[in-house]
């Protein structure tokens, strides 16, 4: 969307992505700058998932290539914090305790930062209960965290939203809107557009394995939400 | 190799606490050797002649079972809520983690023989007639071969759809040279009739070609979708 | 292709009959074992021909592995490439010459050590991309059934001559039967695994079996010297028209084998791209059109 090739963070091209004798994706390409926040809308099925799991180097494409940085995403492991309807969290140790174990994986040394973020997503760093015992919404926060830990460029969130309390999905919008501001690139991939409007830069459209549309508010031509 | 060494350590460190908490997996598997044990007893007479040159090969098919039950769980709480994809998705070098869950797999194991074994000298009045330190490397080796590939099998049985057979399926044709040289090089030293010195040293190479073999190839397994 | 097929079908049907013809009528009747030795004919034979397929699965597993990364592959020539350098300069040295068995001449071990880097090249070149799996699990399949072949013939053979069905210190059929359960280990990985990379994980498993493979042959070796073991006879020089009927033999299940895996291959390339067109049914629009065009088949058009 920008002249500029150099402020074009991602780069997708021609990207196919076959499951057996199902097309998830079919020939998505585009620009993405960065420093930007992106909203991903479509109906179940579209692709949004498999197009922010390829974007995280979790999918491999069948065709095309994607580039991150000037790197493939697999490279650029250190940039990218990615977040799922899953927690990707020990439901067996406390928020704490996990987030220390990954802070090991990312080569943070010491608990201050641990204790940043989780405070950050509004939650307490002394609460000793498991994971595997908080409520959605707690549990999303804390992967949040998880996801923000290790200073991320590039933060990739699947359906961050779904069934969280109004309370925490609020929280959230607003440390993402604080981090797009201190110049993260954000995709977030939502049935819950409104959400974000007014916070999303752009609202990626998607249908049937490709990008439909580009907007920069959450309604299209036509269409009712 | 800093990074590796941490991940590794802090991984280990982890999977030990969780299953010290739970202690789930270690009671259920305690009792499991203890009736595999009883089976055996009850299956081949201990009065026997001939039992001190079978008892090699009862032990260790033994050791096997309780081997294989422990194998499938290796993964288990990765699984639970997708944590496996928080991995793929940091640059901790994936073999960090596979040499951390064989460890892991490799104490386990050997605290289950520290408890068989001692079953089987009472209930099949073992006297050693061969050098009984050699029963030592014999069976470290020997539980090493076998944990090492059972680890690295069990993490390309994950996106298997009978996952809990394809493991023995995958481990049992492999593991022949190992479990002929731990049976043979047992035998040899109960019975004192022959020099286990071959067996030991097969039995260092198999794990010298396999452990550099998992640990070149498991960055490529973590990664399977 | 398909009359190229039809013709090989028919040279090969015939091969097949001179062979049996020379198996059953022409070949001398053995001193020790009588008429039962010709069953050495398919069983021999079918052994060399399913090692010889394994072979090339376990160079084409390498070489799938090897493309997943460009420098990987790189590296990977190179190692083969000394292989090749290395072993026959080997042969020629003489303290390796006195390590080979009597009779061995150091010229066919040299031919033998470069046939890996030439199958490696020669398979790399003919079969690019995908189709290097393709050819992986072909090879696999057939060399199974081969693989059976020979364990069915061999204790069909061992029961009327030496009275035993099995000697479990038999290196030879013991190490065929762990690469029999270890193929169709592999086999079986490729049936049941769901994974997008499940052909990169079954040639993982390819690389870990053929690992194995001497470690198999020296552990029961081993084995064997401390165990006695019902003499299997064998010893002696083979009359020249038996081994020339061997080696008929031989050429003819080649040229079979050949046969079957070509259309095994055929089979695997039009389901993938079936597979693939089917996937990619609904794609219409700019720029995408060219994304149709199916990369495995030149016959596709």
């Amino acid at each position: 969307m920008t002249e500029n090739p150099a402020q074009s963070a991602i780069i997708v091209s021609g990207v196919v992505k076959q499951f057996g004798r199902f097309a998830a994706l079919r020939g998505v390409s585009a620009e993405f700058d960065a420093g930007k926040f992106h909203a991903i809308l479509g109906d179940n099925g579209a692709g949004k998932t498999t197009l922010l799991r390829a974007l995280a180097g979790l999918a491999h494409p069948t065709q095309g290539t994607i580039r991150m940085f000037g790197q493939d995403p697999q490279d650029s492991s250190r940039e990218i914090g990615y977040m799922a309807h899953p927690s990707l969290l020990y439901d067996e140790m406390s928020g704490m305790e996990n987030l220390r174990y990954f802070a090991r994986l990312y080569e943070i040394a010491g608990d201050e930062r641990c204790a940043e973020v989780i405070r950050a997503v509004g939650l307490d760093p002394q609460l000793t209960r498991p994971v595997g015992q908080y409520s959605q919404g707690m549990r999303q926060r804390m992967s949040l965290a998880r996801a923000i830990l290790h200073h991320p460029k590039l933060l990739l969130l699947d359906e961050p939203f779904s069934n969280v309390d109004v309370h925490s999905a609020r929280e959230m919008v607003i440390l993402l809107k604080n981090m797009r501001g201190s110049g993260k690139t954000i995709f977030v991939v939502t049935h819950q557009a409104l959400l974000l409007d007014g916070v999303a830069d752009e609202f990626v459209w998607m249908q049937e394995g490709r990008i439909v549309d580009r907007t920069a508010a959450p309604v299209r031509a036509g269409e009712a939400l | 190799m800093n990074s590796f060494w941490a991940v590794t350590t802090a991984t280990l460190v982890k999977d030990i606490r969780l299953e010290w908490r739970s202690k789930d997996a270690l009671n259920s598997m305690l009792f499991f050797s203890l009736l595999v044990v009883v089976i055996f007893v009850f299956s081949f007479d201990p009065l026997a002649e001939e039992s001190r040159h079978i008892v090699g090969g009862l032990v260790w098919i033994a050791f096997l079972f309780a081997a294989v039950v422990a194998l499938n769980q290796t993964w288990a709480r990765e699984l639970r809520n997708q944590v496996l994809d928080a991995y793929r998705v940091s640059p901790a070098p994936a073999n960090g983690l596979f040499l951390a869950k064989t460890l892991g797999n490799f104490i386990f194991v050997c605290v289950l023989e520290a408890l068989m074994a001692p079953l089987f000298v009472i209930f099949y009045n073992l006297h050693v007639l061969g050098p009984a330190w050699q029963l030592v490397p014999i069976a470290l080796l020997g539980t090493w071969a076998l944990v090492v590939n059972g680890t690295f099998f069990a993490a390309m049985s994950l996106r298997t759809r009978n996952r809990e057979i394809m493991l023995p399926l995958l481990l049992f044709p492999v593991s022949i040279p190992a479990v002929i040289g731990m049976v043979a090089g047992t035998t040899a030293i109960l019975t004192g009739e022959n020099s286990a010195h071959f067996y030991i040293v097969l039995l260092l190479t198999y794990d010298v070609v396999f452990t550099t073999a998992s640990l070149a190839l498991f960055k490529t397994i973590l990664h399977a979708e | 292709m398909k009359k190229l097929f039809l013709i090989l079908a028919g040279l090969t049907a015939l091969f097949l009959a001179y062979a049996t013809y020379l198996a059953l009528k022409v070949a001398p009747t053995d001193a020790l074992q009588g008429d039962v030795y010709r069953i050495i004919y398919y069983h021999v034979p079918s052994a060399w021909t399913a090692f010889l397929l394994f072979f090339i699965n376990f160079i084409a597993s390498v070489q799938y592995l090897a493309r997943t990364k460009a420098s990987l592959q790189k590296a990977v020539q190179w190692f083969v490439i000394g292989i090749g350098v290395v072993g026959v300069i080997a042969t020629f040295l003489p303290q390796v010459q006195a390590l080979l068995p009597t009779g061995m001449r150091p010229s066919a071990v040299a031919t033998t050590v470069l046939a890996i880097p030439a199958f490696y090249f020669l398979l790399g070149w003919k079969f690019p991309g995908d189709r290097m799996d393709m050819l992986a699990l072909t090879a696999a399949e057939v060399g199974v059934v081969f693989c059976t072949i020979v364990l069915v013939t061999g204790p069909i053979w061992a029961r009327p001559v030496w009275g035993i069905w099995w000697a479990p210190g038999d290196i030879r059929l013991t190490s065929t039967l762990v690469l029999w359960l270890i193929y169709v280990s592999y086999l079986v990985l490729r049936r049941f695994s769901s994974s997008a990379q499940t052909q990169i994980i079954a040639a993982a498993l390819a690389v870990f079996g053929a690992l194995d493979v001497p470690l198999v042959y020296f552990s029961i070796w081993f084995f064997r010297t401390q165990h006695p073991q019902p003499v299997i006879g064998g010893g002696g020089s083979m009359d020249p028209r038996m081994l020339h009927t061997l080696l008929i033999s031989w050429m003819a299940f080649l040229c079979f084998a050949f046969l079957i895996c070509w259309s095994r291959f055929r089979l695997e390339l039009l389901k993938r791209e079936a597979e693939q067109a089917e996937a990619m049914e609904s794609l219409v629009g700019a720029g995408t059109a060219a994304k149709a065009s199916l990369p495995l088949s030149r016959s596709a058009r």
